[in-house]
């Protein structure tokens, strides 16, 4: 059960090897979560060592289930078992996605759908199959990892920025559709994070780290926050952003 | 044969958080509630008062949650005081039937909205714990709805592993349909009360262990947001009900009128952020200002002396909708320096909470999860949303549970679970007697989960 301060006894992450969740994770096994189900694509050697640093940090039980984002067959059966391994499941990350790149997109189309279908289709498919299993059970927080890159077009990233503004919509209308089943939706909206996912780019103003996101999610959990900024002062400032003239977004955006 | 209407709701104990979804029965008539057991899936089920418990041990996520409160019953024996009522009545409704007929309820908590199944489910303690324990010590029988269908007519003599089980457990042993207990004479309606205000802890502390022997109530308020010098400074009320003699003619005409009003309600929404460390620090230090320095005889209300709060209705929304917790721990006597470790870190931790509670309790009774125990006992709400509560409040507990106290369950929103048997030693004894009632495990609550209280 989740308790009166935010934190989960039991934990599934959709996307089990993303750095901005392992961070969460690390510091909610630190106080309630004892046992967490990363989903991930294989078992490999990433997977291992992020079960191992969760049980290093003091998780009793971490396991493993097989899942593939961009394929939707393997989304019922991994959150199914998840639910089996763990009973209740108090929280859910939902914390897969690709990032690409829109010169790559430009010249595949078809790879720009596959990362659409990762960052929105997928999402879509994971949030209602665990809605369906929150609803059964009465409770759960659902934590979505969108982006800030949704909240306005840019010419250089507007395949993965559509894809996360979609994810972000879908998310608060599923928040909003669980209000009278005990459950609920956060969603999460980082800036430029530095990860394996960003590594190489230019990072933008006030760019964070996984760490840092991590500790706005937690806290995120302790306030009962429907949306989370990281960092929160990316709140403001899109605030802003969201209402410049076009010519001038254009202009500031380009990089 | 359950027809009683059935109706998906989101719970939440008075803190208003954590929150949960439950099928809710509401039974209207004592037959229908005594089947409300019947076709429990296999989420289980738990009874359901006035929602009190700060926490979540009234409510079962994805289960059935049975309201008790539709079915009011009272019989009272004036000759011998004996009261039998069933589960949903609430204390309110009681004392309005007794104090007229010259009764009071064996023991009252802060409010009148709670329920006798709930009296006996947290074992509910009040001002006068020094003087004649918890409310299920007052109980003669209980009658307990258990899964199999069976109703259980349970006494401390005929069953007293089940009876003692049942005080303090959380209404995991059954769902209680009624309860005969004990309610002593009053001659009138008003109290006779002391106060005295002291500029420390170490000075309140000192007060009540001197003379809390001379008085049949006794509970002090505490101001944690004051420090250095003045940390702890406390206003002690003590007092007893007044003899006949002591009122004066015009109070002579009606000595047990008992009318108390809800004077106003808390607005419906409330900004995130009223009660911040300004504001509270303000309205403490008004709070402590307005108190005499010393008072005695002073004749007040049962409800202006017992149930203050209840003059406005659903304070609990002024925390906003992040909601609010209550941390209530006893440590024994000779861990008074706990206490002041304890009552020095939540200062200094600039906790915005109101008046915390200081109580010294006498000794506690058979009940394994029962939590009063002789020594002090402290309670204060708090903000459910501040950083880092979480942790801070865990670290304490170590403390509490190092000293030999423990957490009252019925206020508990957030314990860590390998923390009940060390709080509660005889966790295994309660358990097994509990598995005897129900071996399929159907009774159970958020808080049953949460804490792991039914299976480790």
């Amino acid at each position: 059960m989740n308790d009166a301060v935010g934190s989960p006894q039991t934990a599934l992450v959709l996307g089990g090897t993303s750095e901005i969740a392992l961070a969460a994770m690390d510091l909610l096994v630190a106080r309630r979560c004892e046992r967490v189900v990363l989903a991930c694509r294989d078992s490999g050697p990433t997977a291992v060592t992020a079960a191992q640093r969760l049980r290093s940090a003091g998780a009793t039980q971490v396991d493993i289930v097989t899942f593939d984002a961009s394929d939707l067959t393997t989304h019922r059966p991994a959150v199914a078992k998840a639910f089996e391994l763990l009973g209740d499941v108090d929280l859910v990350l939902l914390a897969f996605g690709v990032l690409g790149s829109q010169a790559e997109f430009d010249a595949d189309p078809i790879a720009a759908a596959a990362a659409v279908n990762v960052n929105y289709t997928a999402s879509v498919s994971c949030g209602l199959e665990v809605a369906n299993r929150f609803r059964h059970q009465g409770h759960g927080t659902l934590v979505v990892i969108s982006s800030v890159a949704g909240e306005r077009a840019r010419a250089d990233n507007y395949v993965y920025g559509s894809s996360k503004a979609g994810l972000d919509v879908f998310s608060q209308g599923l928040g909003d559709a669980l209000v009278g089943d005990g459950a609920r939706v956060m969603v999460v909206r980082p800036g430029f994070v530095h990860t394996r996912m960003t590594a190489g780019l230019k990072a933008a103003p006030f760019s964070t780290t996984p760490d840092e996101v991590g500790a706005r999610i937690v806290r995120g959990l302790e306030t009962g926050a429907d949306i989370v900024w990281a960092p929160s002062v990316l709140r403001w400032v899109f605030l802003v952003m969201r209402h410049l003239p076009r010519l001038i977004w254009r202009r500031i955006s380009a990089r | 044969m359950s027809l009683e209407p059935v109706a998906r709701a989101v719970l939440s104990g008075w803190g208003r958080v954590p929150r949960s979804a439950a099928d809710v029965r509401h039974p209207a008539t004592m037959g229908e509630f005594e089947r409300s057991l019947n076709t429990i899936g296999p989420r289980g089920a738990i009874a359901r008062g006035l929602g009190r418990s700060y926490g979540d041990a009234a409510q079962n996520a994805g289960g059935t949650v049975v309201d008790t409160t539709a079915v009011a019953r009272v019989e009272i024996d004036d000759r011998s005081g004996l009261v039998t009522a069933s589960a949903g009545t609430s204390l309110d409704e009681l004392l309005r039937i007794l104090v007229p007929r010259g009764r009071f309820v064996p023991v009252t908590p802060g409010t009148r909205y709670v329920t006798v199944g709930g009296a006996i489910a947290a074992d509910i303690h009040g001002k006068n714990h020094h003087r004649v324990g918890s409310w299920c010590q007052a109980v003669r029988s209980i009658r307990l709805l258990i899964p199999s269908g069976e109703i259980l007519t349970v006494t401390p003599e005929s069953d007293p592993a089940l009876f003692w089980a049942t005080a303090g457990g959380m209404g995991l042993t059954g769902v209680i349909i009624d309860a005969t207990f004990n309610c002593p004479p009053i001659e009138t309606s008003l109290l006779s009360v002391d106060t005295l205000r002291t500029n420390d802890l170490d000075g309140v502390m000192a007060a009540m262990v001197e003379a809390d022997h001379l008085y049949d109530y006794s509970v002090a308020w505490i101001d944690l947001m004051s420090t250095g010098g003045s940390m702890g400074r406390s206003v002690l009320t003590r007092g007893r009900f007044a003899q006949l003699d002591e009122l004066d003619a015009a109070q002579r005409l009606r000595p047990l009128a008992f009318d108390p009003k809800v004077r106003v309600g808390a607005p419906p929404w409330v900004p995130a952020g009223l009660l911040n460390p300004l504001s509270v620090r303000a309205f403490n230090e008004l709070w402590f200002r307005k108190a005499p320095a010393e008072r005695t005889a002073e004749l007040q209300s049962i409800g202006a002396f017992f149930h203050p709060l209840d003059m406005v209705r659903g304070w609990n929304r002024i925390y906003g909708k992040r909601g609010f917790l209550q941390w209530q721990f006893v440590v024994p006597d000779d861990a008074d320096d706990t206490l002041r470790s304890i009552v020095g870190q939540l200062s200094s931790a600039g906790c915005t909470s109101f008046l915390a509670v200081l109580k010294r309790f006498g000794p506690g009774n058979d009940g394994p999860l029962s939590f009063p125990a002789a020594g002090w006992t402290l309670a204060l709400d708090i903000p459910a949303g501040i950083a880092g509560l979480g942790p801070l409040l865990d670290r304490l507990d170590v403390e509490v549970a190092g000293a030999g106290g423990r957490i009252y369950l019925a206020k508990d929103s957030r314990l860590a679970p390998h923390m009940v048997p060390e709080m509660y030693p005889r966790l295994d004894e309660w358990r097994r007697t509990r598995d005897q009632v129900d071996p399929s495990r159907t009774l159970t609550s958020d808080l049953a989960r949460r804490l792991k209280l039914i299976d480790a």
